[in-house]
């Protein structure tokens, strides 16, 4: 409790320098949102929302971001531990090359999943000629993209935890002869799962904004493919206050979940 | 059989390409241009982007003085940036429907004339592995197709030829532009896709186009006109007339257009 009021009494003593590039940083992240907030089109917003499609996008969209989640979490979290807990040779490029989605335009990423994934991809031939799956304009090529794209926020928030967190615990734990996987498991998980779940709620945020990679790799097909960002970017194309809408829908539903999430798990009691 | 029928089609689409416009190209001899000088800010539809960047170059080269900047986009976005105050000088957009965007908030100086149109062909793999000779055949199991979405043009052409073939279609995917249906073909990912006979005309080692009648009653005409906000508004009226001289005329020509 003291710990919380300490700086509750310090906020009148916030130096102008760090309060003025915050309070214009906070105003130009919020801005965007008043300015859609203010040019929705309000009154015939029910009929927007009514309209076909737009639940089958935003339901796509909420399910194959979770799937990507998932699919980040059982990779990504194994892919963290190893890049903060066993020396290796080459470390430094694994991380570099874990960062490469963040870069890439996702554009490019998605053009690349193509060349491996794709039908004439390296991986893809294989997987089209030994089971019959083809990825690319897919629901499972979507999630495909957006794992691609999300994976990074994961693992780098959660090698962040870890190598944050006491290692002492786990070398308790080796002493007392539990195995590695068991420290794992026991130890290590409980530890950071606040890092995890940050990194996962990062990672469905990115995931659930994805649209580059996914419309080049898993194309535009409503209720196959077309999530909702796909979905925007074509309403814009026409009717700019259908965007305006399915932008709000998105956003709204996006920040109660995270919202949601923030007070549950994220803010350590 | 059927690579035959490629090839004539081939063959075909390059013949009507030659005899779309350019038989007025000396004719109408050079644009007029007395001494206009300045920066032209041209905002111009995608598919414009090789014809318009060497019509540009060529109308520098005759307007010494002259610089032509382009802004390439999709005719949507294009008008949405116009409406909302981008400086440019003259809009040349892929739909008449975007021009109207424009002209409709006042934004236009004059009236907007058609300058070129395009046309709808099936763009397939080089060789034409499938053997598709028309519409029908993109509905046969196993086809993998390729077309626009129907908010952009080339998706609201298809969408019209297809009804008017009487084809049910499914998509494998309804693209955002043109270009990425094509690439779609180029990367092998699908066995056809609706694009214009330009884009066919700008990718000629990577894919074949087959044409179809029905593309007749879907054409999509461009349009193009000086802005209101022109800060440049001699410049602006030079250029246009230079892009419906011969010399326009030609170069829009020889890219597998069409002009009136």
């Amino acid at each position: 409790m003291s710990v919380s009021a300490a700086p509750r009494r310090g906020t009148l003593r916030v130096p102008l320098g760090l309060l003025v590039p915050a309070v214009l940083g906070l105003a130009f992240l919020a801005l965007p949102l008043a300015g859609l907030l203010l040019r929705a089109p309000w009154s015939t917003l029910p009929q927007r929302l009514a309209q076909p499609g737009v639940l089958t996008a935003l339901r796509l969209s909420l399910q194959t971001a979770t799937i990507a989640t998932a699919l980040c979490l059982l990779l990504g979290v194994p892919l963290a531990w190893l890049l903060a807990r066993v020396e290796f040779p080459g470390r430094r490029v694994v991380r570099a090359l874990v960062t490469v989605p963040l870069v890439l335009p996702p554009v490019v990423g998605g053009v690349a999943l193509l060349l491996v994934f794709g039908r004439r991809g390296i991986v893809g031939r294989w997987l089209a000629g030994t089971f019959g799956i083809t990825l690319p304009f897919s629901t499972a090529g979507v999630v495909l993209a957006e794992a691609f794209v999300a994976m990074p926020f994961l693992v780098i928030a959660v090698e962040g935890a870890l190598r944050g967190a006491d290692t002492r615990y786990e070398e308790a734990a080796a002493t007392l002869g539990a195995r590695r996987w068991t420290t794992f498991t026991h130890v290590t998980l409980p530890l950071v799962a606040p890092g995890i779940t940050a990194g996962a709620v990062l990672c469905w945020a990115r995931a659930l904004g994805e649209f580059g990679a996914t419309i080049t790799f898993a194309g535009n097909f409503p209720g196959r493919t077309q999530t909702m960002p796909l979905a925007v970017y074509l309403a814009l194309e026409t009717d700019m206050k259908a965007a305006i809408v399915l932008s709000l829908i998105l956003l709204t539903v996006s920040v109660a979940v995270l919202a949601a999430l923030r007070d549950r798990w994220i803010t350590s009691p | 059989m059927t690579a035959r029928w490629t090839r004539t089609a081939v063959v075909a689409l390059a013949l009507t390409a030659l005899s779309g416009c350019g038989g007025g190209a000396k004719a109408n001899g050079p644009a007029p241009s007395h001494g206009v000088t300045g920066t032209v800010t041209v905002f111009a539809a995608a598919s414009l982007t090789e014809s318009f960047t060497r019509i540009g170059k060529d109308f520098q080269a005759a307007n010494p003085g002259t610089k032509v900047t382009f802004n390439f986009a999709g005719s949507s976005a294009l008008a949405t940036q116009i409406n909302q105050g981008a400086p440019a000088d003259v809009f040349a957009s892929a739909a008449p429907a975007n021009m109207k965007t424009v002209t409709d908030a006042g934004n236009g100086d004059g009236t907007p004339v058609v300058f070129a149109s395009n046309q709808l062909v099936i763009a397939v793999p080089k060789g034409n592995p499938q053997g598709i000779a028309g519409l029908a055949d993109l509905t046969r199991p196993g086809v993998k197709v390729a077309v626009c979405a129907v908010q952009v043009p080339c998706g609201a052409a298809a969408k019209k030829a297809l009804a008017v073939a009487g084809v049910k279609l499914t998509p494998a995917t309804e693209e955002q532009d043109v270009k990425a249906a094509l690439a779609k073909v180029k990367l092998g990912e699908v066995d056809a896709a609706l694009v214009y006979r330009t884009d066919v005309t700008a990718a000629p080692s990577d894919v074949d186009g087959v044409q179809f009648p029905e593309s007749a009653q879907a054409v999509n005409d461009y349009p193009i006109e000086v802005l209101k906000i022109a800060p440049n508004k001699a410049g602006a009226q030079a250029f246009v007339a230079y892009v419906r001289s011969g010399e326009g005329r030609a170069v829009l020509t020889a890219a597998g257009f069409r002009c009136p």
